[in-house]
């Protein structure tokens, strides 16, 4: 099944919350990322995200598949958004359904962490001043 | 030689002018393939920053390169 995906239009999470649930979950835990509008002392006004979409694909599924194996969870699913982005626009999210919220927490956020560290998207970011630029942050 | 089809991405494609490009190479692995295709785009990272992949999977830098292969080039990633 098909846990991690790319959206390149903007996407409900009360759908994507709604097909987490069932009778065995006892705990909901979520990440929501959002297009802030400044990124280290610069006024940003958008940004857009590109992925190698067959290998982000992978990875993302890779991904969810460990905090199934790690963590006593029910479910787990991400959506990142690639494209143009405005400022407040979700960007990246996560759900997890759990029977109990220990579980659930530790593995939202193992989640948003990998994805971060090891899915191949990238970020670049418009500023107020009229440059850009790709943020390749060092491993 | 191999003939490859090289994915740029990001800060890769801006330095390269180019999404993708067929290259003929004799580099005996993936990171001399790199280091050739960064000396003729001057790429802006040096291997050891990046990761590769083979036809949609992560590779280790010293396999061979293989011909009709698809080989990228993963800049440091900033999603989330």
């Amino acid at each position: 099944m098909k846990r991690f995906t790319l959206a390149d239009t903007p996407f409900d999470t009360t759908t994507l919350r709604a097909n987490l649930l069932d009778e065995r979950v006892g705990g909901y835990a979520s990440f929501e990322g959002w297009v802030r509008n400044h990124n280290a002392d610069r006024i940003v006004h958008g940004l857009r995200y590109e992925a190698y979409a067959a290998l982000a694909e992978s990875e993302g599924e890779k991904v969810l598949g460990e905090a199934l194996e790690k963590f006593d969870i029910i479910d787990a699913r991400c959506v990142h958004r690639v494209g143009d982005l405005a400022i407040g626009e979700l960007a990246v999210w996560v759900g997890v359904s759990a029977a109990h919220r220990d579980a659930a927490f530790a593995a939202c956020r193992y989640v948003i962490d990998e994805v971060k560290a090891r899915v191949p998207i990238w970020k670049h970011e418009r500023y107020r001043e009229g440059d850009a630029g790709w943020l390749h942050p060092e491993p | 030689m191999a003939r490859m089809t090289i994915l740029y991405f990001a800060a890769l494609r801006d330095a390269s002018g180019v999404a993708c490009e067929v290259v003929d190479s004799s580099a005996p692995d993936l990171r001399a393939l790199y280091n050739e295709l960064q000396a003729r785009h001057a790429l802006p990272f040096p291997a050891r920053q990046l990761r590769v992949a083979v036809d949609g999977d992560f590779a280790a830098w010293d396999e061979a390169p293989r011909d009709g292969t698809e080989v990228a080039f993963i800049p440091p990633v900033s999603g989330g």
